[in-house]
């Protein structure tokens, strides 16, 4: 995979993952282009376009769209559901995922999807695990954070 | 539901950006994150050291502004420090930061590599994931130098714990991604393979991404990958869906983890061992023949898990192209999905077809479903879906098919997108002339190409059709009454009119019997044409009225008349003024015998490769597939166009035939030199061939020693613009330390290179300088030769050139050794000669 872009009906990139080198300029540049070349589908066509060099697979879930940039021999089927596996994914950590939660929690959305693909690969592909991982890091962010709060309450910091 | 989540909530992050959704304007919006920015700003100059949650805060603030679209240009030392913190929250946000907002600052790179080299060591297996994501996040060349050696050591270390080698995996493929020269595979290879066999799914899901990519660099090092992965493979696709739990998706076992090892038997050729073999063919059948059973689930997500793997192991069937029975079923298989409810799976039937097309074995079964696809691209309502159809089309043509599909192609073509149009255009250019037994439809075919897409239709499809009619006699009548009439249409495309210009000029003869399409008629046929032209376009219609006055000697005086006349004469272009006067004469003064030689019919182009392929290959892409690939096994001989693939850049060709040599130039000299690839005569620069791979090298400006020796004439002139000191000082030579003066007739002689671009620049008792030049378009090169007139040698002879200071940037000086020479007066030869500037310039 090249990208991964969530993007909102108005056009609002909520997500960014890029897994190659680009300039911030090209980025920019990639993002306005092909988000509004997705826009301008129509529901039912299909979940497949040429773009440029690339093939994009993209859904829709929502009012969010989960577009993905692979390269010309990769799956595009696969792609898709490696798609709805992050959604799942997402949905099972805020339990009922909806687009404000991305919105606030971002840096946890790309916590997750870099437990589920590293450059641009699958790395995990059993949701218990990715979710266990995840949820291993919370634990010891909890941990972390009890002592400052036990301090605090005392009045010592 | 938003905001506070698990674990720490960053209160004063949510805020924030409840602020920034609040704003009802875009300035507003800014002059939050103005204000948000001086804020942290102030807070990371200030004099108290900020704890590590607020340092976490701010940064995170940061990246949220960053990735809202504004610039950040502080706050990397920040994330830096969070590296270093134990607190695993802050060293998230901290390499979060820095793998979105790369930077390059070398003293920051080393803090962080630091950081990242004590996480790797730390035996903390989440701290190591975490390095080893920013890693793989980052993946830039230093990083690489300072881990590429250490990331193999963990990922096959027995006591690192699988969820960091699965990210080790992965990380190092992206360190050899981007930076192949620094990852060494050499004593870790066998055991990475060994990977394959490992118990952990993950593991096997990770690893197999890196073997991938590494076979496909290092074929031979990693062979003994493919039986593993069949073995692998074979089990998993017999497993039922309760084996595997966790890594069951929707009921299919393993999907990513099957069209992973799919795609890495796809590197290479069909295993050789009959046993590995014989599993493997077992699995793709069994996978075939899932897909014919009824879903276990109504969930799409089931059906696409099944089909995904369904593909791969269809592309897998495609690569190998040797298991006849497999290629069947598959194109069967396809074609079902072509007329299937969803339409992402018939545009991947689409896809995978054209690559089925070009298999010997599957050509005919693809042909079968033809019907199909011309529906398809008819009726679909998704223009990808249609252009994948067309594609299809354009591989499965052969002789039997191929005037169907070039009629379906072709009314495609009037209603496309833009932005095929083009490559659309190429493609039934080149069905229409490899399939083409009776060329009269060819001529049509390209014909109803111009008129219906005449904007996107490339020169090298024109020139083509115009190569083939000169080729050919039997069309070269049809091809003048199809041009006729189609001139005729009111609103016609320029590429009509060249082409049409063209044919008339050379074979206007053949229909000038008929009195609809008399001389004078085709004339003002195609002058009633000329105003709407471009310069290009005029040049030609210009070379085909002097070809008219020739073929049609009673329409001499209506062509002069529209030559001599002062939008002609005048022309501000300097082509076609030149043109216009040089015809006018040529008709006046030439007698008939010397008009008919000089605009004689032109000869056969010799056969040569079609370039239109090239273009095509050119547009596409390296991957496309060709049908000519196909064909030529079956070719005939006697065929215009070859079969092969070639590239030439047609571009450099065609800038460097064309050179520019005045009409008159060409005409005469056409009859006494036809190299391949000299510009013919009548169109031009024009018709310039493009095609030939073998046409001449671009113009070498090397010097012909011999000719230019014997080209200098008697010395008689000097010249004393060019500086030219410290000549003549020799041991024993008469003491003269200024050169003797210049002859007399200096300046003039200077003139004489207004015209000339050989003979002497300067001569006195001692020394005579001698110039050649040469010029092509906007280059040049001048030659500065030194002759000695003494009957002794020079000694310490040096030569400067001196040129204005605006020249300055426009001349490259190349100053070769000079080495002693003798008289020309004592020996019969110059012995050697002396070259000792050669300024070679631009202008």
């Amino acid at each position: 995979m090249q990208f991964m872009l969530l993007f909102s009906r108005q056009g609002k990139l909520r997500l960014q993952k890029w897994y190659v080198p680009l300039s911030d300029k090209e980025r920019k540049k990639i993002s306005r282009d092909l988000v509004q070349t997705i826009l301008a589908r129509k529901p039912k066509m299909c979940s497949f376009l040429e773009w440029r060099d690339l093939k994009i697979v993209y859904k829709r879930y929502a009012s969010l769209y989960f577009c993905c940039a692979v390269e010309d021999q990769d799956n595009e089927l696969i792609t898709l559901e490696i798609i709805h596996r992050y959604v799942e994914l997402l949905d099972k950590y805020f339990g009922s995922v909806c687009e404000l939660d991305i919105i606030f929690n971002f840096e946890k959305a790309y916590f997750i999807l870099d437990e589920f693909l590293l450059g641009g690969e699958a790395q995990e592909t059993s949701k218990k695990n990715v979710l266990k991982a995840i949820e291993q890091a919370d634990l010891l962010q909890e941990e972390a954070e009890v002592p400052r709060s036990v301090l605090e309450e005392i009045g010592l910091t | 539901m938003p905001a506070v989540s698990k674990g720490d909530g960053m209160r004063g992050l949510a805020v924030f950006i409840s602020d920034i959704r609040n704003c009802k304007s875009k300035e507003a919006e800014i002059k939050r994150i103005n204000k948000e920015l001086a804020n942290i700003r102030s807070k990371f100059k200030g004099d108290k050291a900020l704890d590590g949650y607020s340092k976490k805060k701010y940064v995170c603030k940061l990246l949220f502004i960053f990735l809202l679209g504004h610039d950040i240009d502080f706050g990397h030392m920040e994330a830096v420090n969070l590296l270093s913190s134990n607190k695993y929250t802050e060293k998230q946000i901290g390499y979060l930061f820095i793998s979105v907002l790369v930077n390059s600052n070398s003293e920051l790179i080393r803090l962080i590599n630091n950081a990242i080299k004590n996480d790797l060591s730390s035996r903390n297996p989440t701290f190591m994931c975490l390095a080893l994501h920013c890693i793989a996040n980052v993946g830039s060349r230093e990083m690489a130098e300072a881990f590429a050696s250490e990331i193999p050591r963990i990922l096959v270390a027995g006591d690192t714990m699988d969820s960091v080698k699965q990210s080790a995996a992965l990380c190092l493929l992206r360190l050899y991604k981007t930076s192949p020269d620094l990852v060494l595979m050499g004593e870790w290879t066998s055991r990475v393979v060994h990977l394959l066999n490992d118990q952990h799914m993950g593991v096997v899901t990770a690893a197999i991404s890196l073997i991938t990519c590494l076979s496909q660099k290092n074929p031979d090092e990693f062979k003994t990958c493919v039986s593993l992965a069949v073995s692998r493979l074979s089990r998993i696709v017999s497993s039922a869906s309760t084996d595997l739990q966790d890594y069951t998706y929707y009921f299919v076992p393993a999907p990513w983890l099957s069209c992973k090892l799919l795609r890495l038997l796809q590197c290479y050729p069909p295993p050789e061992d009959g046993a590995v073999k014989g599993r493997l063919v077992e699995c793709l059948e069994t996978i075939l023949n899932k897909a014919q059973e009824p879903p276990k689930s109504k969930k799409v997500q089931h059906s696409n898990a099944k089909n995904a793997i369904l593909f791969e192991a269809i592309s897998l069937i495609i690569h190998y192209d040797s298991e006849p029975n497999l290629l069947v079923r598959a194109c069967n298989q396809l074609g079902q999905f072509l007329q299937h409810r969803e339409t992402n799976l018939r545009y991947l039937a689409l896809e995978s077809m054209c690559t089925l097309a070009s298999s010997e074995f599957s050509h005919e079964a693809v042909k079968t479903h033809i019907e199909t696809v011309i529906n398809a691209l008819k009726t679909e309502r998704d223009v990808s879906v249609r252009q994948r159809a067309a594609d299809l089309l354009y591989a499965m043509c052969d002789r039997s098919n191929a005037k169907q599909i070039v009629a379906e192609m072709l009314s495609y073509l009037e209603t496309a997108d833009y932005s095929i149009r083009e490559e659309m255009v190429l493609k039934v250019a080149i069905l229409a002339e490899k399939y083409a037994v009776d060329y009269s439809w060819y001529v049509d075919t390209i014909l109803n190409l111009i008129r219906i897409a005449g904007d996107y239709v490339s020169e090298e499809v024109w020139y083509r059709v115009i190569q083939i009619v000169i080729n050919r006699d039997d069309v070269q009548g049809y091809a003048a009454k199809t041009v006729f009439e189609a001139l005729q249409a009111p609103a016609c495309h320029e590429n009509m009119v060249k082409v049409g210009g063209y044919i008339l000029g050379e074979f206007g003869n053949l229909i000038a019997g008929d009195p609809r399409s008399s001389p004078l008629v085709q004339f003002n046929l195609l002058h009633s044409k000329f105003h709407l032209c471009s310069v290009p376009t005029r040049a030609l219609l210009l070379s085909a009225y002097i070809k008219f006055i020739n073929l049609f000697p009673e329409t001499k005086a209506t062509i002069q008349e529209v030559l001599r006349c002062d939008s002609q004469i005048r022309n501000s272009d300097v082509e076609l003024q030149q043109r216009a006067v040089e015809y006018l004469k040529l008709s006046s003064i030439a007698s008939t015998d010397v008009l008919a030689t000089v605009l004689e019919e032109m000869p056969p182009f010799p056969e040569r490769e079609s370039s239109i392929l090239a273009k095509l290959k050119k547009k596409k892409g390296p991957g496309t597939v060709s049908v000519t690939d196909l064909e030529d096994s079956k070719r005939e001989g006697g065929e215009l166009n070859g079969g092969g693939e070639r590239g030439p850049d047609t571009a450099a060709m065609a800038s460097s035939n064309a050179s520019t040599p005045s009409p008159s130039a060409d005409l005469l000299g056409i009859r006494s030199a036809a190299p391949v690839g000299a510009a013919p005569a009548s169109a031009g620069s024009l018709l310039v061939d493009v095609f030939s791979e073998a046409g001449p090298a671009a113009p070498s400006a090397a010097v012909n020693e011999d000719g230019f020796l014997r080209d200098l004439e008697q010395p008689t002139e000097t010249c004393d613009s060019l500086l030219v000191e410290g000549s003549g000082d020799s041991d024993s030579a008469p003491p003269s330390e200024d050169p003797a003066p210049p002859l007399p007739e200096a300046d003039e002689l200077l003139n004489k290179f207004v015209c000339k671009n050989n003979g002497v620049l300067f001569e006195n008792q001692l020394l005579q300088i001698g110039i050649k030049s040469e010029y092509r378009q906007n280059l040049g090169r001048m030659y500065l030769f030194y002759g000695n007139k003494t009957s002794v040698q020079f000694a310490s002879f040096t030569t400067t050139v001196s040129y204005p200071g605006e020249l300055q940037s426009h001349i490259l000086f190349v100053q070769s050794c000079s080495c002693m020479f003798r008289n020309q007066y004592t020996s019969d030869n110059w012995d050697t000669a002396c070259y000792s500037t050669s300024p070679i310039f631009a202008h």
